[in-house]
């Protein structure tokens, strides 16, 4: 049985058609890339599967039960078991780092206090940011912040961790610092879907890249097909275009 | 003139004095016990007009009615239409609570829209984050939309209780011994108008202007930047 699956999902914002029809498989413990020019709908799979934006069709099964996204309850339960990392890191902006990365888990989850405080510190030191516990979201840098929010998805305790083009925001040189924290996530075992334009990256951390365009997957398979032998005429001209680059 | 410079000594005597300090604690009392709890009763309007769903449209239809009708009806004839309603149910209502009763239904009108522009001012994305994480909509409320919002709300809503402190004068016409009312008994004691209501445009710019300088003060610390820096700032200044 597979961790999570999506069935022929569709989404569409009034009469435009976003995904239509995508289907994904992810088992324990894998690294699944999406990739695939810009509005092909990567991102779009992510926030439907957080309840972010409305499926308008298919199905999403985590351990083969299906979520139902028109039932709040449903929601939070899919909502408690995954957990994202948005491309802009969303971080709050009226708390410090700490009460960022603790408040879900003491305020949500009701956990306690002080053994979540714990969990976070250890946390903040894995991504790097041991020093930064009292910082504002304002004074930190991009790369910085975005790692404060993958420390604040982990102290969810997420079963499945999705990432929304943590890259993108950021400058060149600080890509690297983040790229390297989910590079420790990967060694942990940790299940991600990844939306990634770090084309480098996803071939070394991805055990599987599904190649999207236009709503729908192209291609999907280990990371050497897809780069280095695509099967797909609109897969190959996407990988050259950007391996060119 | 010359009657005015006369009746000096007798208008500024201990017992007026007196008698217009406690009508300026009165137009104070109405102002801040009106606005405020107005400005409580707003969020709550706000919240109702927030609430998603099929259950929460009689919410919604509430709050937009409210806001929408009391914005329109003068002042004035809110505090006539609180007062006749009141007493229609309690004979020995006092003035003073029908006043505040009326401020406070003008305040929330007025404040829940500045509210709404507060929270709305809030980016997507912070929502976004707490949706994701599970939080409920009154955590996400309380936590993020609240305290990330304050900076906004805060200046107009100050600013919109100083010019209510003048505008408590309408009161005066139920009789609720406010300052107003006193400069009108003060005249018909036979006080030259000039005297009298010279005296009493003194006192309510008195009240009002530390007040204002205040909200400016306010708006000036919460403006550059909307996170908690400068909160903190405001907490340590």
């Amino acid at each position: 049985m597979h961790h999570l699956e999506v069935r022929n999902l569709a989404s569409a914002y009034g009469t435009l058609s976003v995904l239509k029809g995508v289907n994904l498989t992810l088992t324990k413990g894998e690294v699944v890339a999406l990739i695939g020019p810009s509005g092909s709908g990567k991102s779009t799979i992510l926030r439907v599967l957080m309840g972010l934006t409305h499926p308008t069709g298919g199905e999403v099964l985590i351990d083969g039960a299906p979520v139902d996204y028109t039932r709040a309850a449903s929601v939070r339960a899919a909502r408690d078991r995954m957990a994202i990392v948005f491309q802009q890191y969303n971080l709050f902006q009226n708390m410090d780092v700490l009460r960022n990365v603790t408040i879900a888990p003491v305020k949500i989850k009701k956990r306690r206090r002080a053994e979540v405080e714990a969990e976070a510190a250890k946390l903040l030191a894995k991504v790097g940011l041991a020093e930064k516990h009292h910082a504002f979201p304002d004074e930190l840098s991009g790369g910085q912040q975005q790692r404060v929010a993958i420390a604040r998805a982990l102290a969810l305790r997420p079963e499945i961790l999705l990432l929304d083009e943590v890259t993108s925001a950021l400058d060149p040189e600080l890509v690297n610092e983040v790229l390297d924290t989910i590079r420790g996530l990967a060694a942990d075992g940790m299940t991600m879907l990844i939306v990634s334009h770090e084309m480098a990256f996803v071939r070394e951390v991805a055990s599987k890249v599904v190649m999207m365009d236009k709503g729908v997957v192209v291609e999907e398979g280990p990371p050497k097909q897809i780069f280095d032998a695509p099967r797909t005429d609109r897969a190959r001209d996407f990988v050259g275009k950007i391996l060119r680059h | 003139m010359e009657r005015l410079i006369h009746q000096l000594p007798r208008f500024f005597s201990p017992g007026h004095l007196i008698l217009l300090a406690e009508a300026m604690g009165t137009t104070l009392a109405l102002t801040l016990i009106g606005c405020t709890t107005g400005f409580l009763l707003a969020f709550l309007l706000v919240f109702f007009r927030r609430t998603p769903g099929i259950l929460g449209f009689p919410l919604r239809l509430i709050a937009i009615f409210y806001v929408e009708i009391f914005r329109r009806i003068p002042f004035l004839v809110v505090t006539y239409l609180v007062l006749f309603f009141i007493q229609a149910f309690v004979s020995d209502a006092s003035l003073f609570t029908i006043a505040v009763v009326a401020i406070c239904i003008y305040a929330t009108a007025y404040t829940a829209d500045i509210i709404r522009g507060g929270f709305d001012s809030v980016a997507r994305q912070q929502i976004e984050a707490a949706t994701a994480m599970n939080f409920s909509r009154w955590h996400t409320l309380t936590a993020v939309i609240i305290p990330q919002s304050w900076p906004v709300i805060l200046p107009p809503a100050v600013a919109f209780a100083v010019s209510f402190i003048k505008d408590t004068a309408l009161v005066s016409q139920v009789g609720v011994f406010e300052l107003t009312f006193r400069g009108k008994e003060l005249n018909n004691e036979g006080f030259s108008g000039i005297l009298v209501f010279g005296t009493i445009s003194l006192l309510y710019f008195a009240m009002s202007y530390p007040l204002s300088r205040w909200g400016r003060w306010l708006e000036k610390r919460l403006a550059p930047s909307r996170s908690q820096k400068s909160r903190q700032r405001l907490r340590h200044a």
